[in-house]
């Protein structure tokens, strides 16, 4: 059974062109349609995305600075400082230190609370090990990518810079984009 | 047939002369700038990108901010390098370049305000003699920018300039040479007058393209850049050369590239003729020459987004054994056709 091509398989000529005359014509030919390709080029237009002003969009699961959550309806963290999250991270950037919550001073909804937790986000190598470490979805990867600064000392996110909603919001991914 | 052949022995006053002078710098020096922001603009779009959009509207202003960059840069040299030649190479660069800019016509003899004015630098009458001379000077500014620089990447810069100018010269050469004899004159004014009937890139189509090939190799661009070759001699002759000295160079590509374009106008595209008996005022003419210059440059930066660079014996045996027979072949029935 001789062997037939699909439509999708291009012919190429694998050998130069007989005689200085002919492979001189097939150059020629051949840079024609070069030109062609590069002209559609033109006609597409550009696909940069102009940083500064327009971003990248993310896709859902993209991971990013993290984020520490409230519960909506009665405002208290949901961070039990466990120390879980600190435990998992493989690069070690993550530091709680837990207290004991009061009647008068609730901060959490368990027992203990996070007085401190802090973040070093230049160490951080984003893989996500505390968001599934996490017993109380307490901490997620957020979708900020936009993480320089000036000193490394102000990489080190607080408590509550890892509550605050962040400044500007990155564009996220449609369904199907 | 007989054509109205240029005054080519009809001179201005010397302070004609020196105005015209003037304004042909400041008009291609007011280009150049532009032409370096065009390129790279397209060249962007060529491969989806936008290009320098940043300084100034559009990053019309690119060149200025470039400019300033390169003047404020510490002027250095190795210590292996030869002082004198090492400053005097770009210069005589620029000095060849700018010199054919003199032979580019613009139009006709025009009167303006009672005194009779060539829209040309000059009308010699060897015209394209001069601009191969000028050629000929010009690879003597690389080969020694290349060569005093001490440094292997620009030697073997310069020595491939030097051959490759030279094998690319011949073809470009003998392929004006079948438009002189159908012309019968030297003259740029002259050829361009001659093709009131049918523009020379119609019967000269073969000449054309070899001109036209020949031309990419004679000023260093893409495919034929295997003097700057960057990925292999870092950036070839001016490897060594950084701020005003590497704009020097870049300035002489880029007038080399008006110059050649300019020619390839007043030799193959009509110079400021327009086709279907169009007759525009004389005032028209300069903008028609540069619209057609534009095509070439559009070509020049095209097949640069284009073609990758070959190699280099590759480039040598198609200079000598394709071009150059071709370019012979070409002479040759041309001359039969034109003396039966």
């Amino acid at each position: 059974m001789p062997y037939e091509p699909g439509p999708d398989v291009i012919e190429v000529m694998r050998h130069p062109a007989k005689g200085p005359a002919m492979s001189t014509l097939r150059v020629f030919g051949e840079t024609l349609r070069g030109m062609k390709t590069t002209l559609a080029r033109v006609a597409e237009g550009p696909l940069t995305i102009q940083y500064p002003e327009e971003k990248t969009p993310v896709y859902p699961r993209f991971r990013g600075r993290h984020k520490l959550h409230k519960f909506e309806d009665t405002g208290l963290e949901k961070c039990v400082g466990c120390s879980l999250c600190a435990a998992a991270c493989p690069s070690d950037c993550i530091r709680v230190v837990a207290a004991e919550n009061t009647p008068d001073n609730r901060v959490s909804a368990g027992e203990r609370y996070a007085a401190v937790y802090e973040i070093n986000l230049s160490r951080c190598i984003f893989c996500g090990y505390c968001e599934v470490a996490c017993p109380f979805d307490a901490i997620t990867m957020g979708h900020d990518y936009e993480l320089s600064d000036y000193t490394r000392s102000d990489l080190i996110f607080t408590k509550e810079m890892l509550l605050a909603e962040p400044l500007e919001r990155t564009p996220l991914r449609t369904e199907g984009e | 047939m007989s054509f109205p052949i240029a005054a080519v022995t009809y001179f201005e006053p010397w302070w004609i002369q020196i105005i015209k002078a003037l304004i042909i710098f400041l008009i291609i020096f007011g280009v150049l700038p532009m032409l370096t922001v065009y390129e790279r603009k397209l060249l962007g779009r060529f491969q989806h990108r936008y290009g320098p959009n940043r300084v100034g509207p559009f990053g019309l202003l690119q060149p200025m901010a470039e400019i300033v960059k390169f003047a404020l840069k510490e002027p250095f040299r190795p210590t292996t390098s030869m002082g004198f030649l090492f400053r005097a190479a770009p210069a005589l660069s620029i000095l060849t370049a700018v010199g054919g800019l003199a032979l580019i016509p613009w139009g006709p003899v025009t009167n303006i305000f009672g005194t009779n004015v060539g829209l040309y630098g000059i009308d010699v009458s060897v015209g394209p003699l001069y601009v191969f001379a000028l050629g000929g000077i010009s690879f003597y500014g690389i080969l020694l920018g290349g060569w005093a620089s001490g440094s292997k990447y620009s030697f073997l810069g310069g020595m491939r300039a030097a051959a490759q100018l030279i094998s690319y010269e011949v073809s470009q050469g003998l392929a004006l040479v079948g438009v002189l004899i159908t012309a019968q004159t030297l003259s740029l004014v002259g050829i361009v007058n001659a093709q009131r009937g049918m523009w020379y890139f119609i019967p000269q189509v073969v000449g054309f393209l070899i001109f036209m090939v020949a031309s990419f190799a004679e000023t260093n661009r893409a495919p034929f850049d295997l003097v700057e070759a960057d990925a292999e001699l870092v950036g070839g002759y001016f490897t060594e050369y950084g701020g005003t000295g590497f704009v020097a160079y870049l300035f002489a590509e880029y007038v080399n590239m008006i110059v050649v374009s300019g020619i390839a106008t007043t030799i193959f595209l009509g110079g400021w003729l327009l086709p279907f008996g169009i007759h525009p005022p004389t005032w028209v003419d300069p903008f028609v020459v540069l619209a057609k210059m534009m095509i070439f440059m559009t070509l020049f930066i095209w097949i640069r987004a284009t073609l990758p660079r070959l190699r280099y014996d590759q480039l040598m045996s198609f200079g000598w054994k394709i071009l150059l027979p071709l370019a012979t072949l070409n002479l040759l029935v041309t001359a039969i056709i034109v003396v039966h």
